[in-house]
């Protein structure tokens, strides 16, 4: 198990620079981020070169990335444009979207879940069809649309909810815009234990548990759920850096000032740390939710063992 | 075992979810009392005087500063502010004498130094900041800030003090228009705090306006309080503005409408055509000093060849600009007859008709003109533009629609989006466009110099197209120089009818200033450069 672990965090290292670096040419390819600094005109050539060197961005782009890692492991981040360090942004926008991603996950395990067990449970009658029917009407509706009805029926036709979140975010005014964000992963994770649920009912192990007399409720949540979650474990797990990068149009939206917020302003302003920042905290998310999924595996089912 | 704790923890959750709907409220929304909420955009840069070129920094500049000048909310006229007095015999050495009893909300009184200071920090090159052109015409510019190489000196020779109320400025040049320039944002006074501790100062702004800040969280919201000690006549009829930052200007709207926000400044281009069933009375659309057009490069031979200037008025008379105007922009623009903007008003320039019939949408006469003058250089126009942000899109294809149908040709137009204004800005300063593109000016200032003077004279800081003119440059020099301002005046315009003849860039239209605003609010309207006037709106 220690082993194993400290194999994969090896396997991090390079995933994670080679990531980092992708990020940085890609943001560099657009061009001098100065230009667009000084609005509709161009900044004179003096202030420029002052601008350039303050942010590093006059010497040679290999020198940018390796001085940029090596700032980013005593914790420097850069600053963005407008003067404050990037890690004041994150501070402030990482609470924020992590609150609306354990909502949208939230919704995600339970809504999710339990369906995906009703229909799994119940196959073909009318409940399994109506779900199905509806788990298809919402994958094949784009986010924003979904959005930007809710916020308008819910907001301003009934208003029961504020359309923009405030600032601050707190989980109650998060619950519309994590249901938006989450659901089309909500319509795959009931379809998910759906089948597996389906699948496993027939297997050898619950027809023992159910030939030894036990309760029905203890034979589908001890027994059948318990392998049944692995695939959707998987899906969750990689879902949660997918929601978390993912929520741009989501927050755009809301009016949520969290990391789709500072990742959307920092390409639109080209700003390297900014971006860069934040991808990189962003891989991280990614990578220890794939380690943890693959943790939670050996829990979920003992008939997986890591050397 | 195991189980049951699994499903008690889902339980669990999902109650303390829902249990979290019950409890709402929190400090968002539309404000209390007399304090009202407007949408704001986040700067793009730190909020300083000489370093915010942008409309959202400039806002809350004009709520929290006041300068020696200030540009009346109606006409645009510049007024004395603190200024007594500013007197010139040769329009080269100024004298300015400052009223008593004026002050910065943390009570440091302000002074001739508090003025000197702070240009001085803002023409200094060390400070990097994004306005220090505005002090160009200071003496000592140059040393200060040399286009090459470090600065000689930290200090404008151009500017002394004489004693607490009165400074004197020197200028390199003759600069008639020079009082009327310093209402902008970049001229205003610094208290002593701006420089001893920098980085406090930043977190929250201190000025000497009708409004003081009160808590800045970057990026997310800003509260300014009137404040109660200001001793100007135009003091804030409310008590207070949360202007808090959108992300997206639709979102502002939505939040409009359902009563979570008391004024929004933007009004999105897909609400236009509701707008008006929407808020009735309640929405304001008036002209500001914003100007569009197409810019060419000059710098690519084959748009600078003599006999173009055919074509350039051709291309000018194949764009339907009352149609476009109409449909795309439901007339919140308004179709352009010259290079200025109304909002100078007939006495500060504006002269309605100047391009005359090459602003007139007439095909038949573009089609014989781009002929004449030898056909679109390559065959085809790309007209370059940004398409992030400003429904950019929209116009560009539109006008290409009026040039191809005009041109009875369904490839002589094609738009060129660039993905970022940085790329664009970018592209634009490396002179890579390969054919006409997006311009836009907003004014600084309303004088109908920094409408043609930063655009079209010979190596001016926006002459991206890179045109140049000697006639022009000789007009505007001895229009500068004029003390008589009417005669200034019609200089400058002879300056334009240079620009107009040689077509250098295509006016496009005026802009407006859009917004909209909640039921609790009365004396809501746009200055000249589409900002709210905020110390005049009531709230009930």
């Amino acid at each position: 198990m220690g082993r194993y672990v400290v194999r994969r965090l090896l396997q991090m290292v390079p995933v994670f620079v080679g990531a980092t670096l992708l990020i940085f040419l890609m943001v560099n390819v657009m061009g001098d981020p100065i230009a667009g600094l000084c609005g509709e005109r161009q900044c004179d050539a003096a202030t420029a070169a002052q601008l350039r060197s303050e942010f590093g961005l006059d010497r040679p782009l290999w020198q940018q990335y390796a001085t940029y890692m090596g700032n980013v492991f005593t914790g420097d981040f850069g600053t963005a444009f407008n003067g404050q360090p990037v890690t004041e942004l994150m501070a402030a926008a990482f609470p924020v979207t992590i609150r609306l991603t354990i909502v949208a996950v939230l919704f995600e395990l339970v809504v999710g879940i339990t369906l995906g067990v009703l229909t799994g449970l119940s196959r073909g009658r009318p409940i399994d069809t109506g779900v199905l029917l509806l788990t298809l009407v919402v994958i094949s509706v784009p986010t924003f649309v979904t959005g930007l009805v809710l916020q308008l029926l819910l907001g301003v036709e009934w208003g029961w909810i504020k359309p923009s979140v405030s600032p601050e975010a707190p989980f109650d005014e998060l619950i519309v815009p994590g249901l938006v964000l989450a659901s089309v992963s909500l319509a795959y994770v009931t379809r998910l234990t759906r089948t597996s649920i389906a699948e496993n009912r027939r297997s050898d192990y619950v027809r023992t548990a159910v030939a030894k007399g036990l309760p029905r409720r203890r034979v589908i949540v001890r027994h059948l759920l318990r392998t049944s979650l692995i695939p959707v474990v998987t899906f969750i797990g990689t879902d949660i850096g997918a929601l978390m990068g993912g929520a741009i149009v989501t927050e755009r939206i809301f009016n949520i000032h969290g990391v789709g917020f500072q990742l959307y302003q920092g390409i639109l302003r080209q700003n390297t740390q900014t971006v860069v920042g934040f991808v990189t905290v962003l891989v991280l998310v990614f990578l220890a939710a794939n380690l943890l999924v693959d943790l939670l595996y050996a829990v979920l089912d003992p008939r997986i063992r890591y050397a | 075992m195991r189980g049951i704790t699994h499903a008690r923890w889902f339980v669990g959750a999902a109650a303390v979810a829902l249990a979290a709907t019950g409890c709402g409220g929190g400090a968002s929304g539309a404000a209390d009392g007399g304090m009202l909420t407007s949408s704001w955009g986040d700067p793009q840069n730190p909020l300083e005087p000489a370093n915010t070129n942008e409309v959202q920094g400039g806002k809350v500049l004009d709520m929290v500063f006041r300068g020696l000048k200030r540009y009346d909310p109606r006409t645009g006229e510049a007024q004395n502010m603190l200024a007594r007095s500013i007197e010139t015999t040769d329009s080269r050495h100024y004298t300015v004498k400052l009223n008593d009893g004026w002050s910065f909300s943390n009570g440091e009184k302000v002074t001739a130094r508090s003025f000197t200071d702070a240009w001085n920090y803002g023409a200094s090159l060390k400070n990097k900041q994004k306005n220090a052109y505005f002090f160009g015409y200071i003496e000592g510019y140059d040393q200060v800030h040399p286009e090459m190489g470090s600065q000689r000196a930290t200090t404008l020779s151009g500017l002394e003090v004489v004693d607490d109320r009165t400074f004197t400025v020197t200028l390199n040049q003759k600069f008639s228009g020079f009082p009327d320039t310093l209402g902008y944002a970049a001229f205003a006074p610094l208290p002593r705090a701006f420089f001893t501790d920098h980085a406090a100062w930043l977190k929250t702004p201190v000025g000497n306006g009708p409004y003081a800040i009160e808590s800045y969280t970057k990026g997310s919201q800003m509260s300014l309080r009137k404040w109660n000690g200001y001793p100007g006549a135009d003091k804030a009829l409310n008590d207070g503005v949360i202007l808090k930052v959108y992300t997206d200007n639709n979102t502002a709207y939505t939040d409009l409408m359902a009563g979570n926000l008391d004024l929004a400044d933007d009004i999105p281009a897909a609400q236009l055509k509701n707008v008006r069933t929407d808020l009735g009375e309640r929405y304001i659309n008036t002209p500001a000093g914003i100007i569009q057009t197409l810019a060419f490069p000059y710098y690519d031979e084959r748009w600078n060849r003599p006999g173009m200037e055919k074509v350039r008025t051709g291309l000018s008379m194949a764009i339907n600009r009352d149609q476009i105007t109409k449909t795309i922009f439901q007339r919140t623009r308004t179709p352009a007859t010259d290079w200025t903007s109304p909002v100078l008003g007939a006495e500060g320039g504006f002269k309605a008709g100047l391009c005359g019939r090459a602003c007139t949408y007439d095909p038949a006469a573009a089609k014989r003109l781009v002929r004449q003058g030898g056909g679109i250089p390559g065959g085809s126009l790309r007209l370059t533009y940004n398409a992030d942000t400003g429904s950019h899109r929209e116009w560009i294809d539109a006008v290409c629609n009026s040039i191809n149908h005009a041109l009875d040709d369904d490839n002589a137009c094609v738009g060129n989006p660039v993905g970022t204004f940085a790329d664009f800005r970018n592209q634009m300063a490396q002179h890579k466009m390969s054919g006409p593109f997006r311009a836009g000016w907003q004014m600084d200032y309303p004088l109908i110099q920094n409408f043609l003077q930063p655009l079209y004279f010979t190596g001016a800081s926006s002459n991206d197209g890179k045109w140049s003119n000697s006639e022009f440059d000789e007009l505007v020099d001895r229009a500068n120089a004029e003390t008589d301002p009417a005669k200034a005046i019609s200089t400058f315009q002879q300056a334009e009818e240079v620009v107009r003849d040689n077509m250098a860039a295509i006016p496009l239209w005026y802009q407006n200033g859009n917004a909209g605003y909640s039921q609790r609010l009365t004396g809501v309207q746009l200055n000249p450069f589409s900002v709210p006037v905020y110390n005049e709106i009531k709230v009930s």
